[in-house]
């Protein structure tokens, strides 16, 4: 019997990341025993703030573009992954929920990243939601509620402690939160949060820096949200200067053209989302990054709405070279409307 | 032109399939101890890098608290940013023997620790396995030798995985909590610096103790001794195995002289010649080796059990008594075969390329030996002895034990010719009468010929005296230290504290005392080791077997103001009477230092009365027993019965002295087998350059007998020469032995074990040694003497006629 | 007629071949009276070795008698016919007759030592007479063709042996060494009065002696 019991397994079962979900056949498989997520269901909260374990993934995603005092950019990321290796299981040692944290602080001259592996059931880490609290390690988003939370991640390298807080609501993505990955119907339960002020420091190169700006954050849940012909994605998230927000993402497809999908949120949380193919992406220039050619300046188009902008990478080497490597990083919009916003890309292998 | 003269060229051996066999036979096994001395050495520090490497070697501090980190404290840490991960290690009885269990948690422990952790892409089966792997029933991380042994028991399933010591099982963390019937989490291994911000340790959890990584790290230097031993034993025997070689290469060129005259009188040039020849001896050096690569394997998987129990008796390391190899091994048997062949042919192939066309092609008889080329040896020999003393005298370290050791046999080997040279000389001057002064003469005159060969028999008799001399000596003292050390006529484990009480309160009317055997584990002078309690008894202050000790040793250690430390902490840290050393709390007095063989730890004792106070919770249900030996059988008898202890928890002196004399030799068997082999290539290196010498003697023996000897007591000469440089020999043999025996005893034995040990003279191993390789030779010589008596008349004629 | 000191009658001898057994000799029979010179000649092949090797007592025949000496040479055993070797022939063979682990002096003085009749003054007369003096302590090796044949000459006669067996003594030797050699070899035999058989093929050495017997064959002609 060949033995795979290795730490890349564990790692790899615990991804969770259809954010990185290129080449994991748990991603592209099906559901099994899992919960499946259902058009019209709606959320509750704060329930639905805390875990979903019927589902095999779900995380707790949270990136913030900054500034430091001097007007430097700085982005954070800080993301809770959970994975469930099987529906139901034991407690303690035996569960099979599997976490995983991210984090990192990218500047335009600094990129750095981390990343922390845990199991649920001993205390390591977990999410409960009310009163709200997400952790793994000494990584933590806590609050009273989720409209209020600290957030806090520490490696020996860089640390980061922000205060985000919102009056808005959560905003619902896809139809009424059921939000569509493929043409043949995988989807996934997904709200975000796009509305946080951020203040706080960040520690980088020993040196504190108060820092300030916008966060936003991405609750999602599913248990196999790609169809098996989809090779990665490109997400992005924007705060327009006039205040609205858009959620798009391109999913490529080895079978043709890419499955994409947006959301216009207005300034007060109201959202609109479109289909396949009203909103568009496409790569302008690459540069190389960990030996790969990586798309470092966009053309996104939401035609409906007069969005026609270029999106640019604030640091083009924003690159997550961790156990499952991805590239995330704060980003620049001209062109149409003006902003900031932070990129996601995966499958760039 | 190249196929004709290839085919020329092998047909010699056609015609000499003797000569192919003592080639193939002598690379053979030269290459067969090599590599097989090889394979055992990277079988074992292939199980010391897993030992050491796979759990926690890059670990910066282990995290430690009586009973068992709590699984609380772990957390605590973790959720306060220090890096650290759980290793819960016990031991579960199965019915193969003892199974090493280290639980273990794979979410924190760092990338690459789990075996078999490189090269998984995850694709595929990646979660189910994994979620066997933490979920009951869990499963077992096992080497493939260790699960076979486990076949059938009722543990958790078990998978099988390269890099798993032997023995060991690794199991997920929550797993062996349920085996070991354990809530702790065991120990921590702090894996790198704490996030930015991170409490300190002390304030997160004041009642870890933080220490080095210890233990197996310490593995590879402790066993270095004994692989160093066996790579300078796989060496030598390599040397010993070229002397052959070289012999029959030689052999073979000489007598293709004439066929190499005449291909190149046919137009094969020098250069062309000599490709071929070079590709010749490629093929036989290939064919050579995987013969010797395939024997080597044989020879490794027979010892290989011996090596681990040693390894296993001397420092608690664990090594499969199997061999599973590389094909890296395999090449590297064959890369050194196609070696030796290069070295033994060099000077072949050398005077081959500068035979000048019209050289005479006659076989040369011999050469005579050159003062000159004599002269050259000595010096080398003298610069070799340079060495030795630049070594000895220079330098520490196992290291430059081991050159000093090997320079002196090389100087050694240089000096037998030369000296045996000079007695032969002394021998000839004393001679009367034609024969003997005949004999003398022409024994002399063989020694550049057989030079090679009793240069191998010196080092194989100087090795077998010299390690045997060390191993005897050893033993000697080890029995005489075993009788000191192991005073009380019964030793008794109690199962508690608790009951070693009731054991006592019965024993103490029955017995004529009872000693208090208390330890811990302890830190001396910043090392780990342990602490033993003496009691204030004469058992102890009779017998103890101190190797330096002040005035009123044993009173002040009873009284609690001086401890006694062992040699090989003594040695180690150059501290003796007179020094300090700091224990717990207490810079210590040291009064006496003890030899304390077969442990490679620091100890320290101390009397029982302090050591109580210093260590209140140390176990306290271990004891020796004084009483009359006639009673020891019954009263042990009594004890089991009465407490219901396992057999070996009440062990008399006798067994115990048995058991360590037995662990004792096993020690040395690998070394014994070594030795055999060793001199058994000796001697067919004698063999083969007896039969080398054999065909060209012909001229030499021709006008002796013509002159009126017969075959037959030519023949009788020819084995009493044999016998007679083979007894010189070993008469040089013994002082080398012995200086050889010294530098293990009192040099390499300190590097390695921190002990020295006194030297004893066993000459009744020496009278055997002298009949065995009087044997070796006398048979060695018999096969060419007994030719020779049957030589027709016309053969030794021929040396005589036109034909020639 | 006094008793001859060899004589040799209807002597057979033949060596395995690869068509069975070759016939070298076939019935040869001749005397040799004591101080006497015997030349034996014939073509390569003819068995005028073998029969020098016969008589000798280097090696046996297969048919016929030799006596020399009064001794039955063919009812010899090993041991016999050294002691024969040693004691009342002596061969002076066409190369390698020295024993090449001793030195010049000792060589010569081998044989003597060996028969227990060395007499170190002959000996070193001897030396003298074959122009060895100054290379007594040499070894064979070190030596000349034409000087190794001088030290074997001079071991030969150092024994004083009844006959003295040559085969060739010159072949090996170029002509004016040859002759040199010669001369001296048949000057000290005709001093010592021994007997001397030699073979040879050159009539000019054949002619020196005072018989001559041709073989042809394996069979006198």
């Amino acid at each position: 019997m060949n033995a795979r019991i290795t730490r890349r397994t564990l790692l790899l079962s615990a991804l969770p990341g259809a954010a990185m979900a290129q080449g994991f056949a748990g991603l592209g498989a099906g559901s099994g025993d899992f919960a499946v997520p259902q058009p019209g269901t709606g959320f509750a909260f704060p329930r639905d703030h805390g875990p979903h374990p019927d589902f095999r993934i779900e995380w707790w995603y949270v990136t913030a573009n900054l500034a430091m005092p001097d007007g430097t950019p700085c982005g954070l990321q800080w993301t809770l992954f959970r994975s469930a290796l099987a529906t139901g299981g034991g407690a303690g040692w035996a569960t099979p929920q599997a976490w995983l944290g991210h984090a990192a602080v990218t500047t335009p001259e600094r990129h750095m990243a981390a990343e922390r592996l845990a199991r649920g059931g001993i205390g390591q880490a977990g999410v409960t939601a009310a009163p709200f609290d997400a952790w793994i390690d000494d990584w933590r988003m806590s609050g009273p509620s989720l409209s209020a939370v600290r957030l806090q991640a520490a490696t020996p390298d860089f640390a980061y402690d922000l205060r985000l807080a919102t009056d808005r609501p959560f905003v619902p993505q896809g139809e009424d939160g059921y939000s569509v990955k493929s043409a043949e119907g995988q989807a996934s339960n997904y709200y975000s949060q796009p509305f946080y002020a951020a203040d706080g420091t960040v520690t980088l190169d020993g040196e504190t820096s108060r820092v300030t700006g916008r966060a936003w954050l991405d609750r999602e849940w599913s248990s196999s949200p790609l169809a098996r012909t989809q090779t990665g994605w490109d997400w992005f998230s924007l705060h327009l200067d006039t205040g609205e927000k858009v959620m798009g993402f391109r999913l490529r497809d080895t079978g043709g053209a890419p499955y994409t999908s947006a959301t216009w949120i207005t300034p007060d949380g109201t959202p609109t989302p479109y289909g396949d193919g009203a909103f568009s992406a496409e790569p302008l220039e690459t540069a190389q990054v960990a030996g790969r050619d990586i798309p470092v300046r966009w053309r996104v188009r939401l035609s409906d709405r007069g969005l026609d902008a270029e999106v640019a990478a604030i640091n083009d080497a924003a690159w997550m070279d961790l156990g499952f490597p991805y590239w995330e990083g704060p980003v620049g919009i001209g062109g149409s409307h003006d902003g900031i916003g932070y990129l996601e890309m995966t499958g760039y292998d | 032109m190249t196929r004709a003269a290839l085919q020329a060229l092998l047909s010699h051996w056609v015609r000499a399939p003797f000569q192919l066999l003592t080639l193939l036979i002598g690379l053979a096994t030269a290459t067969a101890l090599w590599s097989g001395v090889q394979a055992i050495n990277a079988e074992a520090r292939k199980s010391y890098d897993q030992a050491a490497s796979g759990i926690g070697a890059g670990a910066e501090a282990v995290l430690t608290a009586e009973g068992g980190v709590a699984q609380a404290t772990f957390i605590r840490l973790r959720r306060a940013g220090w890096p650290v991960t759980p290793v819960l290690e016990g031991q579960i009885d199965t019915p193969a023997g003892p199974l090493r269990l280290l639980g273990l948690d794979a979410f924190t422990l760092p990338a690459g620790e789990l075996p078999g952790d490189a090269g998984g892409t995850g694709t595929g089966e990646g979660a189910a396995p994994a979620l066997d792997f933490i979920t009951p029933p869990g499963q077992l991380l096992v080497a493939p030798a260790t699960e076979e042994d486990l076949a059938g028991t009722d543990l958790p399933p078990r998978v099988a995985a390269q890099g798993v010591p032997p023995g060991t099982a690794y199991a997920d963390l929550g797993i062996a909590q349920r085996l070991l019937d354990r809530d702790d989490v065991g120990r921590l291994l702090v894996l790198g610096p704490p996030a930015i911000g991170a409490p300190p340790l002390a304030d997160l959890a004041p009642e870890l103790s933080s220490a080095a990584p210890d233990a197996q790290a310490d593995l590879g230097r402790l066993t270095d001794s004994f692989h160093l031993n066996l790579t300078a034993f796989g060496l030598l025997s390599f040397a010993v195995g070229l002397f052959i070689v070289r012999g029959a290469i030689g052999l073979a060129f000489e007598q293709r002289r004439q066929m190499f005259r005449t291909l190149r009188a046919l137009g094969l040039s020098c250069a062309r010649l000599l490709s071929l020849l070079t590709a010749e001896l490629l093929i036989l050096a290939l064919v050579a080796g995987a013969m010797g690569v395939a024997l080597g394997w044989l020879m490794a998987s027979l010892l290989i059990p011996d090596v681990a129990a040693t390894l296993r008796g001397l420092y608690g390391a664990r090594v499969p008594g199997a061999l599973t190899l590389s094909p890296s091994w395999w090449l590297s048997g064959l890369a050194i075969a196609v070696l030796g062949t290069a070295v033994a042919a060099a000077a072949s192939l050398w005077r081959t390329a500068a035979m000048p066309l019209l050289a005479p092609a006659q076989p040369r008889a011999w050469a005579r030996a050159s003062e000159s080329a004599l002269r050259l040896q000595g010096a080398a020999a003298l610069a070799c002895l340079a060495v030795a003393g630049i070594a000895w005298g220079g330098f520490d370290g196992l290291v430059a034990g081991f050159v000093l050791l090997g320079a002196l046999l090389v100087a050694a080997a240089l000096l037998l010719p030369v000296a045996l040279h000079l007695v032969l000389g002394g021998l000839a001057r004393t001679a009367r009468g034609p024969r003997s002064e005949w004999f003398w003469a022409d024994t002399r005159q063989q020694l550049p010929g057989l030079g090679l060969a009793l240069m191998a028999l010196l080092l194989a008799l100087s090795t077998n005296i010299g390690v045997g001399t060390m191993v005897s000596s050893f033993r000697l003292t080890f029995a005489g230290w075993l009788d000191q050390r192991l005073a009380a006529e019964l030793y008794v484990r109690a199962d508690s504290d608790a009951q070693g009480d009731e054991i006592r309160a019965y024993l103490a009317p029955r017995t004529r005392a009872i000693l208090p055997i208390r330890s811990v584990e302890a830190d001396l002078a910043g090392v780990a080791g342990e602490i033993v309690g003496v009691a204030d008894h004469p058992t102890y202050s009779e017998n103890w077997p101190l190797v330096a000790a002040a005035p009123d040793v044993w009173p002040r250690v009873n009284a609690g103001r001086a401890v006694l430390v062992n040699e090989q902490f003594a040695r180690r840290t150059g501290r003796w009477p007179g020094d300090t050393v700091a224990l717990p709390g207490w810079d210590a007095p040291i009064a006496g230092v003890y030899s304390d063989y077969g442990n490679p730890r620091p100890q320290a004792m101390v009397g029982l009365d302090r050591f109580a106070i210093m260590f209140p919770d140390a176990p306290d249900r271990q004891f020796g027993l004084r009483l009359d030996p006639g009673d020891v059988a019954d009263l042990r008898a009594d004890i089991l019965d009465r407490f219901g202890l396992p057999p070996d928890q009440v062990t008399d002196q006798a067994s115990v002295k048995a058991l360590s004399l037995s662990v004792f030799d096993r020690t040395f068997t690998v070394t014994a087998a070594l030795n055999v082999l060793t001199l058994g290539v000796a001697g067919l290196a004698i063999l083969t350059s007896l039969l080398t010498i054999a065909t060209m003697r012909q001229p030499q023996l021709a006008p002796v007998w013509a002159l009126g000897l017969t075959r037959t007591r030519l023949a009788r000469l020819e084995v009493l020469r044999a016998l007679m440089l083979a007894g010189l020999t070993f008469l040089a043999a013994i002082p080398v032995g012995l200086v050889l025996a010294w530098v293990l005893l009192a040099v390499i034995n300190v590097e390695a074990f921190g002990w020295r040990l006194p030297m004893h003279l066993f000459p009744l191993d020496w009278l055997r040694l002298l009949a065995l390789s009087a044997l070796a030779a006398a048979l060695a010589a018999a096969l060419p003497a007994r030719r020779l008596s049957r030589t027709p008349p016309a053969e030794l004629l021929k040396v005589f006629a036109h034909e020639r | 007629m006094p008793t001859p000191l060899l004589s040799v009658s209807n002597l057979s001898k033949s060596f395995p071949g690869a068509d069975g057994p070759v016939p070298v000799l076939r019935g040869v029979g001749f005397e040799l009276g004591a101080g006497h010179t015997l030349a034996l000649t014939g073509e390569s092949g003819s068995g005028k070795s073998t029969l020098l090797h016969v008589v000798g007592g280097l090696d046996t025949p297969d048919e016929g008698r030799v006596v020399l000496d009064g001794t039955d040479v063919g009812a010899l055993d090993d041991a016999g016919r050294a002691r024969l070797r040693r004691e009342t022939v002596s061969v002076v063979f066409q190369q390698f007759n020295l024993i090449p682990s001793l030195d010049v002096g000792r060589n010569i003085a081998f044989q003597a030592r060996l028969a227990g009749r060395h007499d170190p003054d002959w000996a070193a007369r001897l030396a003298e007479r074959l122009g060895l003096t100054a290379h007594l302590a040499k070894y064979p090796e070190q030596l000349s063709g034409g000087q190794q044949q001088r030290v074997a000459i001079g071991r030969t006669l150092a024994a004083r042996p009844r006959l003295v067996l040559a085969d060739e003594p010159t072949g090996n030797l170029d002509e004016t060494t040859g002759a040199q050699v010669l001369e001296l070899m048949l000057g000290l035999v005709a001093e010592t009065g021994a007997a001397l058989l030699c073979v040879t093929h050159s009539a000019d050495l054949a002619s020196r002696m005072e018989r001559r017997l041709h073989l042809a064959g394996g069979r006198i002609a």
